[in-house]
């Protein structure tokens, strides 16, 4: 089974998430009115082989919508994130935040 | 001679005897013994018949490998199929049936099958497919044939009777099997500190070392068992990983209790583990495999190392004079190990060059022919002797017939490793030619292959292969050269092939020989994945494993290429067969999926409510009075309502909490109609679109407070709606503040409906101003009702699915039981009544209100009538897409009300509209719902049909049920049918 490693919750089980979507498409703007860009967007998908990105939601979990990165051949996740760019930030920082706190704690 | 036991030696407790039955007849063996151990011992050699050609069918080997020594255990719905003798431990009685055989394995009316082997060979049902039997249904003829004579043993028709679990696992390293390489990684992974599961088929750790049961062997053994478990590791025996997949997963079944003469009071049959390692250890040992000879599968003939396992583990000899045939050196330990325990030898080796082990052969009384080979078995039920021959120049066999006589043979054409788990990762197995065997190939994962199953054959070797990984995982990297296969070198050998047309099997278990390949190959099925689906070659409980070597080296052959081209099948999970009521673990019955109760569960059952199952939820369906009927009670409940007031439970509506600062221009987006205007304490019908312009779902919101609104869902889309709008925020408006919290749960819900509607809620509640005015249609109001000393919070919106007067009320779930009993006196004031699912459908399939039944995903605005609502003054999900032209024609099938022309007749949901005088195909619409209205006192429906009502006004339609053989002329009208004005709800 596939182990997504969710920034909020940790390492879980596949059954925990959902898988939503190819998050390589770029939906279009809410007040695009072309339907060549909605229908490209809603109906064709790239099959690649090798990494995907893609949108999982920790449904049964912190309920956060994941960008994933995973290789269809190997079913490798190189990487997890959260899909919203805030959190992604915040998340970040208090990494950065950890590792300067551990820093400073190691010297003294 | 038959197999008796020796007077001393083994791994069995010779003072515990234990009784068990073998097809009725009493069997003694002792505690250590499996079935086919027992069954030896006590001089049974047949002991059933084979699948195709009802062969006789003798035990073959000491592991899971087994091909002939296949039962049935247990009776009625214990009864268990495919079960190996060779593997399986015998319980005080234990009911052990032979497969196959009718009367007894001895005398068997299907044998008559070997005279028309010619006709049933590799691929004959597909044929009855084609040439002159195509387009008819001889095939079926055969099928029923070929399934009643198919299918090894026989599963019990009846429930499963045991109970099974599902744990799940975690460790550092997983080591598969307890052999010398597999210990000694354990021990030494745990001992540097590892968290270490060990896991092992069998019911005793040890491997090969248990083969030939020596003392000093058992001790390593006893000393790493104890070094594991004193370093904290966990050994599982009696359990099979069957199966490796993504994220370094292993499926194991363990088997708790079949072992067990008493049934467990508490331990469940088989518990399936699910186990995460860090690391996984392959020490799954090789499969020694047979060679392709003439009548290869009389009783008697059996692998090598088989005979050694036997007479070492269990103490028993299945004879006492013995022909070994082999091509290596691993043969020659056996040949010994057997002439010290008193067993007749002759070694016929196929190598012209004599091993460095002939020596030691010679000395141990054993007669070494060199170069020469076994041709074909002679003897009736069992074996009788061996016609052998010489190997000449260009491999040519000469075949003397000449036969040595023995009551035994042993075949070894070498060993395979078992690489099986690695290929379930999609590890492709290589060809080694110096072993002539297949090894697995490289993978990036953390999984190690050593021991026998990397090719590592001499102790010395196989242990240093599990110290390297130790070293390697312990980041102390170990830099010895190791040595793979014995030191003279194995010649290859699988079918001995001569003039004679012999039956030289390679799958005992599907009685596929090696003509049955070759007639693959003239027939076009030569890549090995085709030939195996073809001849059924390695398709058995036992995946090929004595035979898949032989298959492929035979259509390598046949081909004029090499093995080495010609590949390996993949390997698929499970390794040995699973239960699938292992899989299933508790989740059966009732746990198949969880059951969701409304807060009001218990008073349902209580006023005798039928309930009904939707989705997850268990719903009240109707409330029969004394001995009416379904129709009787929903037609009475609805009758009921339009009269005078109902309450119906619809806690089950999805609830969802938007609120923040964004919310109002978050709902206007994902809303076709409007919601910027809302003011707070007002409710707005609202309906929502996909991406791709197919509506959704629908529902109400009601605005609680500027930033604080309540959405309800119906029932079935819950999740899905609260999924795409988390969606949505998260990915793609990730500016927009709004937070979702789904509330379902959170809050019970009941609808009061009817005339009397708001006279009942003005005595129940009246502190509440209910007057028109003051509660106009989707007004809502946050308030509280008071039940004795009780002040529970509610919320109230004017709102109307049935088209009555109506009202939704919502409370703490912990307090809906409480809230629905007030409010149940009060209905039964007003004669009125409570009323479920089914009077739910008939109200509103009267208003043409539309459900889950309608809304399918796919149907547009336009199909279901929604077109007015939806504003073209803002963008919205699906606005664009929904405008598609091929969405926008006008004979898409619409929402439409359907009426039998004759108002006596009855019609169901599901039936097929067609334009009358064109009863065909799928017609030009459907029905989704049908009620008897007790309002227009007959049958009503709803339904889709090309153009909608106004297409087909005066034109007479067929609603046809070709299945029940019914068609009923109906007519389309509105699919407001009631009320179409609306003026019972608003008032």
């Amino acid at each position: 089974m596939l182990r997504l490693n969710c920034p909020f919750c940790g390492l879980r089980d596949h059954h925990e998430f959902a898988y939503l979507e190819d998050a390589s498409v770029q939906m279009p703007s809410f007040e695009d009115t072309s339907e060549k860009a909605w229908f490209e967007a809603v109906f064709l998908r790239k099959n690649p082989r090798g990494v995907h990105v893609e949108h999982w939601h920790h449904i049964h979990g912190c309920r956060m919508i994941l960008r994933v990165e995973r290789d269809t051949q190997t079913h490798v996740i190189s990487k997890v994130e959260a899909a919203h760019p805030s959190f992604r930030q915040r998340l970040n920082d208090v990494n950065d935040e950890t590792k300067l706190i551990r820093k400073a704690r190691s010297k003294t | 001679m038959t197999g008796f036991r020796l007077d001393k030696g083994g791994l069995i407790e010779r003072r515990q005897k234990i009784n068990f039955r073998f097809n009725g007849q009493q069997v003694t063996g002792f505690k250590g013994d499996t079935i086919a151990s027992a069954l030896m011992a006590s001089g049974h050699m047949l002991v059933g018949r084979s699948f195709k050609y009802h062969r006789p069918r003798g035990i073959m080997s000491a592991g899971v490998e087994e091909g002939g020594a296949l039962f049935n255990t247990g009776d009625g719905a214990a009864r268990v199929p495919n079960v190996k003798g060779s593997v399986t431990e015998i319980s005080e009685g234990l009911r052990v049936y032979s497969q196959n055989v009718f009367p007894s394995p001895g005398f068997d009316l299907g044998a008559v099958n070997g005279l028309f082997a010619p006709f049933i060979t590799a691929g004959f049902y597909y044929k009855t497919f084609m040439g002159p039997f195509a387009n008819t249904k001889f095939w079926m003829l055969c099928e029923r044939f070929i399934r009643r004579a198919a299918g090894l043993g026989q599963a019990s028709r009846e429930a499963d009777p045991s109970t099974y679990d599902i744990a799940n696992g975690f460790c550092d390293a997983l080591v598969i099997g307890s052999g010398p390489a597999g210990l000694t990684a354990a021990a030494g992974l745990a001992e540097k500190g590892l968290n270490v599961i060990l896991v092992e088929q069998d019911f005793e750790c040890g491997g090969n070392w248990l083969a030939t049961a020596d003392k000093i062997d058992l001790a390593s053994r006893d000393q790493l068992l104890a070094r594991i478990s004193a370093a904290g590791g966990q050994i599982m025996t009696r359990s099979t990983a069957f199966g490796l997949y993504d994220g370094h997963v292993a499926g194991v079944i363990e088997r708790c209790t079949d072992h067990l003469s008493e049934p467990h009071p508490v331990l469940p049959r088989e518990i399936f583990h699910i186990i995460r390692a860090g690391h996984i250890i392959l020490a799954t040992g090789a499969l020694e495999r047979g060679l392709a000879i003439g009548n290869n599968d009389k009783p008697g003939v059996m692998l090598a190392h088989a005979l050694t396992h036997y007479a070492g583990r269990y103490g028993v000899m299945p004879g006492s004079m013995a022909v070994l045939a082999t091509c290596h050196d691993g043969t020659y330990e056996d040949a010994v190990y057997l002439a010290k325990k008193g067993m007749q030898i002759t070694l016929l080796d196929a190598r012209n060059k004599p091993s460095h082990l002939h020596k030691k052969a010679e000395a141990a009384g054993i007669s070494v022919m060199l170069g020469c080979v076994p041709v074909n078995i002679v003897g009736g039920k069992r074996v009788a002797g061996v016609e052998f021959g010489q190997l000449g120049a260009g491999d040519k066999v000469e075949d003397s017939r000449k036969v040595i006589g023995c009551d035994v043979v042993g075949l070894s054409g070498g060993y395979s490793p078992v690489v099986n788990l690695l290929s379930h990762r999609g590890v492709k197995p290589i060809w080694n030619e110096r072993l002539q065997a297949f090894l697995s190939g490289k993978t990036a994962e953390n999984i190690y292959t050593i021991g026998a199953a990397d090719g590592f054959y001499d102790e010395e070797s196989v242990l240093l292969s599990a110290k390297k990984v130790v070293g390697m995982l312990t980041g102390k990297p170990f830099y010895g050269r190791l040595n793979r296969g014995w030191p003279t070198s194995i010649r290859p050998l699988f079918e001995i092939r001569t003039s004679r047309k012999l039956k030289c099997f390679i799958d005992p278990q599907h009685d596929v020989t090696t003509d049955d390949i070759r007639q693959a190959e003239l027939e076009g099925f030569t890549s090995v994945e085709h030939m195996k689906r073809y001849t059924t070659l390695g398709m058995a409980t036992d995946q090929g494993r004595v035979g898949n070597v032989l298959g492929i080296a035979a259509m390598a052959d046949a081909l004029g290429q090499s093995i080495k081209e010609t590949g390996i099948t993949t390997f698929r999970p499970p390794f040995t067969p699973v239960s699938i009521g292992a899989l299933a673990g508790r989740y059966s019955g009732a746990h198949w999926a969880p059951t969701r109760r409304s807060p009001m569960h218990h008073q349902h059952i209580a006023a005798g409510a039928v309930l009904t199952d939707a989705g997850l939820w268990k719903r009240p369906w109707y409330y029969p009075h004394a001995a009416e009927t379904i129709d009787d009670a929903y037609i009475r409940e609805a009758a009921t309502i339009r009269q005078t007031v109902g309450m119906v439970d619809v806690s089950t509506l999805g609830k969802i909490a938007v609120q923040g600062p964004d919310a109002t221009t978050f709902l206007n987006r994902i809303y076709i109609n409007g919601f910027a205007k809302l003011t707070v304490g007002r409710a707005r019908y609202g309906v929502m679109l996909r991406d791709d312009g197919m509506v959704l779902d629908d529902g109400t919101t009601w605005r609680l407070e500027d930033d604080d609104y309540f959405m309800t869902t119906t029932t079935a889309q819950a999740g899905p709606v609260m999924q795409f709008m988390e969606e949505l925020l998260q990915t793609r408006w990730t500016d927009l503040r709004v937070h979702l919290s789904s509330v379902t749960d959170l809050w019970a819900g009941m609808a009061i409906a009817g005339p009397l509607a708001r006279n009942l809620l003005a005595q129940a509640v009246p502190h509440l101003d209910w007057s028109d005015e003051a509660f106009s249609f989707m007004a809502v109001k946050q308030s509280t009702i008071h039940i004795a000393d009780t002040e529970i919070e509610c919320r109230i919106a004017r709102i109307s699915f049935s088209g009555e007067r109506a009202f939704e009320l919502y409370v703490n779930a912990d307090h809906g039981a409480m809230v629905w009993q007030y409010l149940t006196d009060f209905v039964a004031r007003f004669d009125g009544c409570l009323y479920g699912m089914e009077a739910l459908g008939t109200l509103r399939i009267e208003k043409g209100h539309v459900t889950a039944a309608e809304l399918d995903g796919r149907v547009t605005l336009e199909d279901a009538g929604f077109t007015k609502m939806a504003s073209d003054k803002k963008p919205y999900i699906g606005s664009v897409l929904r405008k598609r032209p091929h969405l926008q024609t006008s004979d898409r099938p619409k929402l439409v009300g359907i009426f039998p022309k004759d108002k006596a007749h009855r019609f169901g949901s599901g039936s097929v509209l067609c334009a009358k005088g064109q009863v065909a195909g799928f017609g030009e619409g459907w029905i989704t719902a049908v009620t008897h209205s007790p309002v227009f006192g007959h049958y009503i429906g709803l339904g889709f049909i090309s153009g909608g009502a106004d297409a087909w006004r005066g034109k007479p339609v067929i609603i046809a049920d070709p299945v029940r053989g019914q068609f009923t002329e109906a007519e389309i009208v509105s699919p407001h049918m009631f009320d179409p004005s609306s003026e019972r709800q608003q008032g």
